[in-house]
């Protein structure tokens, strides 16, 4: 028998004692927020986002059906042209075709031309990767060691400019819109430049600074796909010229999937076109430089006006209104049988 | 001293020794006689010439103490085995993939060559597919869970420290905190099933104390208040004063003054009473300063009797083999001791015969009252009713009860028994035979005096503790080396065994057949259908080897209880009869197993392990119990009486028996629901996050192409995810632990497992997939072929990897959101912190200034700026993570309302009942109902009367024993105490 007296600290004596601080923290009672699962937070979440979603959707439907939308696929219309480019050969002969539509309706407000690409795979690993950013930011820098290859320098050690996959395979058709009015045509007026982000315009993409832009490309060479160098791919207007040329910024921003539209032309609204394209027979005006019935590709071209919410896709829309009418009902649900729950219960009580 | 010890090399056999001692040429056998084990206590001796023959982990007790495992908890090998599953999971998924991209490369890749070609060397599809097998293994990887174990380490040292700081833990007389030696088995402590217990320092604190006495058909010991009636003994409780007696103990407490007055008033019946507690044992005083006397009782049974007689006057001072001096009332007087008549187990009894200083010759006798009331004179039968009642009074409290009674001896009568006795006991033949019909002859028309009680003083609060623990489905086996008796008494006391029980079963047989008939009757009558050849368990071992089966629980027909001593687990933990054992003791509520060696403790365990799938715990407080405590998956150790030992082996360790329910159904439940609901979470979020790669893949010609940034990919599981999480898993409580203690059937669904096993890892999988198909198809959708609300593109990569990437981050915090039940300022500080540092670094990443600096290494710059200022893309945020966690909702709330188990219905409980205000914690006594009085306070085997009478060992009779009067009826002390 031991005596436990002996393990009293005694008075007096500055023994520190062991016994744990007493704070919240480490008693384990912190104050705390504790929601649970009841009957009324369950349901007024499910009817509220219910409702919510039913809401929004109805909004993103209607909207997503006011866009107007033309699309017109030329790559069986110009099947010609896209055998001719079968033969890589003949790169250099040129070949046009054209596409019709009418227009029953005026189509008011902005109108946009995309072209569309199908089965493009613009988002394979090695494709994203085949770029220098470096290069595009105007730095003189040695591309060899980026992932451009193979398109980053010809056999002769001439680099290429831009270099990688994805410039080299840039959208290279050119589409003109002509609208036939009274047996006469005339050609609407298209705004090249406004297309792309602002940041990549002017913080993602620089010219090599030089006194002028062919000097300042001087030591490289196109990308052999290239039918001119990136100097010249815009020769009327300065600042949409070399690196920073709208149309090679847009390709340049991959696209997510191997379906995908790229913004080509903006209506200028100016003249007869100052509402939008009025109703009458337009066509396409193709020159057809970009081959894809090798690897079972598509060509689209689409004009369309946008909404708040984008434009003609009505996924979100219906995705929101299939929502929300399964938590509406899942709120009915989960009502019907808590009531039987209680009834059961109160039942039960009774006896 | 020169000489040479042959021995046997150090071995686990604690009634085995041989060896020769060679002394100056002599050669003298030594064995196990010879020999004093670790730990031993040498008494009634100043000095010993000894000789340490094994030393430290040599020693027999050490090597009984088996080997230190490694422990880990279930939940780590579950966690290998998920591991391991989920190795192959990746696997399989980049074998997919790959294939698909041979198949792509085949049909698509090949033409489009014009504008990609094929990468350097690779020459065919099937290649490429090979190629991407390995890209897609670097892709997916983050689906094995790397950063689980670290996290999971901090989890269980964060909870190691709350058992560190309980201060419900902390036990203030001698200033020791729980502590969590090993932090790595937390969550097991939310899973114990079976707990081992050791008795001696664990259940009790090792006191025997004088409680209650019935003198001549009075009770003493009870306190009762003006109005008379009962009233609870707590430590303001006005102890009796025994000033009067300066030869008194000073710690003994007694709270009856009714019993002092009666000895003032010199009752003769209590003088006899107190006279013969303080003739009839076999104690040796030792009093090395005069008036500081200390006894050394061979139990403490014995022990506690004879101080109490001290404390009421009537001191027992010295003694030699032929006298004991006594100092009655301040008196001294000389009695000739003449025979003592010696316990065993048989008699359950002793006796004394004194010649008293006038010359009266008397015999006292003490024993277990079934044997004494036998031999009683018939004059005493009305106060053998009496004293019956007042003894089935003690024996319901769980006192340890002995009948006291004398007899005055003819002197004639005695000269003769005393010559037949000397030729008995001279006898060579049939000794031991005589001398019981002698004793028996001399020991009968006895007048009964009363009896005593004493009890055996339990540890604060075991019985409500042994009460809990069984609410909470947790089987108690206590695993002790005192005999059967004293265990079993302390079954009933602790309230582990009690009348309710349908049987008790005594396991005693000593041959292998005994007591395998023994273990079959038992279960026979448990549960009769367990012979039947259609019982499942009966065919299971048909079927597969015995060494391999887990066996089921099984259900008795009642509650039952099992006693089985050391010598009978001997033969049952021998091969063939181990099964038997195992399912009959399994099948009872509570299982005692008495005179068990150190190392039987271990095998007990180790049995259990083996058979049970159930997580075993093993308390104790003595080097005997290191085994048990190192062979349990958690050993915890009592610190404080009896040594370190048993803490230095142990993985928690606190003072008191009683804060096992708090270490199990507070700490251990948490733990256990925080490291479920941790895992859960972080196999669900890993798995949402990698399979949107895995979707991805079909939609890009499988070639490894990744959705997000690969900042994102980098810091996701490091900087995004890993604080709130662990936020949630060192702070989440579902109830606090007032309420884990009052509703201990809480702890039950933590033995079965319930909240994660492979059907819950399933489920994360299945809630991780359907997230990631979510998070891929709802952006994919929404950008497909569609525009910015200015004309420009917005379907290109960057933008569609943003959103994916902020939808699954703001999906998986509300998903945490949703498992927090428990919001401290941390976790809220954790969750919008983690949120907020995502769109800081987001933006940060994707600004101007660092695209000038790191050209190469963020490409993304602007996307944040274009992308999240589009309303659709903030729309298809919100869709994601409606359809995300919606169903989740939904889901849980009907899975409760539904299928609710036992735990959600004492949660609903709890909620209504918190509406009330909460009930004070219970202080309620336990009251036994028992009848059962086998307890009488003998806890030895035998007794050693004779070597008392042969002299040996017998130092000189105590210098002070003819000094030291103090008459209790002085003046001086006349009117204290009264």
């Amino acid at each position: 028998m031991k005596n436990k007296a002996s393990f009293l600290p005694r008075e007096g004596e500055a023994q520190p004692s062991r016994c744990p601080d007493n704070t919240a923290f480490k008693q384990q009672r912190l104050p705390a927020w504790k929601p649970q699962l009841t009957i009324a937070s369950v349901l007024s979440i499910f009817f509220l986002t219910g409702a919510f979603c039913l809401t929004v959707g109805i909004c993103l439907v209607l909207s997503a059906n006011s866009v107007r939308e033309i699309q017109v696929d030329y790559s069986d219309k110009c099947s010609d042209c896209s055998k001719l480019r079968e033969n890589s050969s003949n790169w250099n002969k040129e070949c046009h075709c054209s596409a019709n539509f009418t227009l029953k309706e005026d189509i008011l407000g902005d109108v946009f031309m995309y072209y569309g690409l199908q089965n493009f795979y613009q988002n394979h690993r090695r494709y994203v990767i085949s770029r220098s950013d470096a290069q595009l930011l105007g730095r003189n820098v040695n591309i060899q060691r980026s992932y451009c290859a193979p398109f980053s320098a010809y056999r002769n050690g001439t680099p290429m400019a831009p270099c990688g996959a994805i410039a080299n395979s840039m959208f290279n058709d050119t589409i003109d819109l002509f609208y036939s009015h009274n047996s006469s045509v005339i050609q609407v007026p298209l705004l090249k430049t406004g297309n792309s982000w602002w940041t990549d315009k002017n913080v993602k993409f620089r010219n090599p600074e030089s006194y002028n832009l062919s000097s300042a490309f001087a030591g490289t060479a196109r990308p052999p796909y290239w039918q001119k160098p990136v100097y010249l791919l815009d020769e009327e207007d300065e600042r949409n010229n070399g690196y920073v040329n709208d149309d090679f910024i847009v390709w340049m921003r991959v696209s997510a999937f191997a379906t995908f539209r790229n913004l080509y032309r903006r209506l200028r609204r100016v003249q007869r076109f100052a509402e939008g394209l009025p109703a009458g027979n337009y066509t396409f005006r193709i020159s057809y430089n970009f081959p894809v019935t090798r690897f079972k590709g598509r060509k689209h071209v689409i004009l369309s006006t946008v909404v708040w919410s984008g434009g003609r896709n009505p996924f979100l829309g219906i995705a929101y209104l299939v929502s929300g009418t399964a938590a509406t009902l899942t709120g009915f649900v989960i009502t019907g049988i808590h009531l039987k729950l209680r009834k059961k219960q109160t039942y039960f009580q009774e006896q | 001293f020169t000489g040479e010890i042959r021995c046997e090399a150090p071995n686990n056999k604690l009634d085995k020794f041989t060896g020769t001692l060679t002394l100056r040429g002599e050669k003298y056998a030594l064995d196990n006689e010879k020999m004093l084990l670790r730990g031993c206590t040498i008494r009634n001796t100043e000095w010993c010439f000894g000789l340490v023959i094994y030393a430290g982990p040599d020693t027999k007790l050490m090597q009984n103490s088996g080997k230190t495992t490694f422990k880990r908890t279930s939940i780590d090998r579950l966690m290998n085995v998920l591991v391991l599953v989920i190795f192959a999971f990746l696997a399989l998924m980049c074998l997919i993939l790959a294939i698909g991209n041979g198949i792509w490369e085949h049909d698509k890749g090949y033409y489009f060559q014009v504008y990609l070609p094929w990468a350097e060397g690779v020459n065919s599809a099937s290649y490429s597919g090979f190629l991407m097998f390995w890209s897609y293994v670097i892709i997916l990887n983050t689906v094995v869970p790397i950063s689980l174990y670290v996290s999971v380490e901090i989890i269980r040292l964060g909870n190691s420290f709350y058992i560190d700081w309980d201060r419900k833990m902390y036990y203030p007389l001698n200033d020791t905190p729980a502590q969590a030696r090993t932090t790595t088995l937390n969550e097991e402590l939310g899973q114990i099933k079976y707990i081992f217990s050791d008795k001696t320092g664990t259940l009790t604190q090792n006191i025997m104390c004088f409680n209650k006495c019935s003198i001549n058909g009075k009770s003493y010991g009870d306190v009762y208040d003006m109005s008379g009636q009962r009233i609870e003994v707590n430590e303001n409780t006005e102890k009796v004063d025994f000033s009067y007696n300066p030869l008194a103990d000073p710690k003994f407490a007694f709270y009856d003054h009714s019993l002092v007055e009666s000895v003032k008033l010199n009752d003769v019946p209590t003088h006899r009473f107190f006279r013969l507690l303080s003739l009839c044992h076999t104690v040796m005083p030792e009093e090395k300063k005069e008036g500081n006397l200390v006894y050394q009782a061979q139990s403490p049974d014995e022990g506690a009797l004879v101080t109490a007689a001290r404390n009421f006057g009537f001191v027992f001072r010295a003694r030699t083999p032929e006298t004991i001096t006594v100092v009655e009332m301040g008196e001294t007087k000389i009695y000739k001791l003449l025979a003592i008549l010696d316990f065993n187990n048989v008699r359950k009894r002793m006796s004394v015969i004194v010649r008293s200083p006038e010359g009266d010759l008397t015999l006292y006798c003490k024993g277990a009252d079934t044997i004494l009331y036998e031999l009683l004179h018939p004059s005493c039968n009305f106060l053998k009713g009496q004293t019956t009642e007042h003894l089935n009074e003690f024996a319901g409290e769980g006192l340890r009860t002995l009948v006291v009674a004398y007899k005055s001896l003819e002197e004639d009568y005695f000269q003769d028994w005393i010559r037949r006795h000397h030729e008995a006991s001279t006898a060579l033949e049939g000794r031991e035979d005589k001398l019981s019909e002698l004793y028996e002859e001399i020991e009968k028309d006895l007048m009964l005096l009363g009896a005593t009680a004493i009890e055996d003083k339990l540890q604060d609060g075991v019985p409500q503790t042994i009460e809990t623990l069984a609410k909470a489905n947790i089987k108690i086996w206590v695993l002790t080396g005192d005999k059967q008796e004293t265990a079993m008494n302390i079954g009933y006391s602790c309230n582990l065994l009690n009348d309710d029980m349908e049987d008790v079963f005594i396991i005693e047989g000593s041959t292998s057949d005994d007591v395998l008939n023994e273990l079959r009757n038992a279960r026979k009558k448990m549960k009769p259908d367990s012979f039947l050849d259609s019982d499942e368990i009966n065919i299971q071992f048909e079927k597969s080897s015995k060494n391999q089966i887990i066996i089921p629980d099984e259900q008795a027909n009642g509650v039952y209880g099992l006693v089985i001593t050391g010598h009978s687990l001997a033969y049952a933990l021998e091969g063939n009869l181990e099964l038997e054992l195992v399912r009959t003791a399994c099948m009872c509520k509570v299982v005692i197993c008495c005179r068990v060696t150190p190392l039987q403790k271990a095998q007990v365990v180790e049995l259990v392990k083996k058979y049970k799938k159930a997580v075993t715990l093993a308390i104790g407080d003595g080097a005997n119990d290191v085994s048990m405590i190192k062979t349990a998956h958690i050993g915890v150790g009592i610190s404080g009486q009896e040594g370190m030992q048993a803490v230095l082996s142990s993985d928690f360790s606190f003072a008191q028996f009683r804060y096992l329910q708090r270490l199990l159904l507070v700490h251990g439940r948490w733990s256990y629901i925080r490291m479920c609901k941790f895992l859960k979470y972080f196999f669900y979020k890993n798995f949402a996050f990698t399979l949107v790669h895995f979707w991805y893949g079909f939609f890009s010609g499988f070639s490894a192409q990744t959705v997000y940034d690969e900042w994102f990919i980098t810091l996701y599981n490091l900087v995004y995810t890993s604080l709130p999480v662990l936020g949630m898993s060192l702070f989440d409580q579902d109830v606090d632990d007032r309420w884990s203690m009052l509703f201990p059937q809480l702890y039950v669904p933590g033995q079965q497992n319930l909240y994660f096993n492979k059907m819950v890892f399933v489920k994360c999988m299945l809630q991780g997939i359907y997230s990631s198909l979510i998070l891929f198809f709802i952006p994919y959708g929404a950008m497909y072929n569609t525009m910015r609300s200015d004309g420009k593109a917005i379907a290109d990569y960057q933008s569609f990897a943003l959103m994916a990437q902020t939808c699954l981050l703001i999906v998986v915090s509300v998903q945490i959101g949703l498992d927090t039940s428990y919001w401290t300022v941390v976790n809220q500080f954790f969750i919008w912190g983690s949120l907020s540092v995502y769109f800081a670094i987001t933006f940060t990443t994707y600004s101007d200034g660092t695209y000038l600096i790191f050209t190469a290494s963020l490409p993304f710059i602007g996307t944040a700026r274009n992308t999240l200022s589009q309303p659709n893309v903030w729309l298809a945020i919100f869709l994601s993570i409606i359809l995300c966690v919606l169903p989740v909702v939904g889901y849980r709330f009907l899975k409760a309302q539904l299928k609710p188990t036992p735990s959600d219905k004492v949660l609903l409980k709890i909620k209504e009942a918190k509406k009330r205000p909460p009930p004070p914690s219970p202080k309620r006594r336990l009251r036994r109902t028992s009848t059962r009085r086998s307890g009488y306070a003998f806890s030895h085997q035998h007794g050693f009367g004779a070597l008392i009478m042969s002299g040996r060992n017998m130092r000189p009779k105590s210098p002070f024993a003819t000094t030291g009067t103090f008459s209790p009826n002085s003046d001086k002390y006349k009117h204290k105490g009264l």
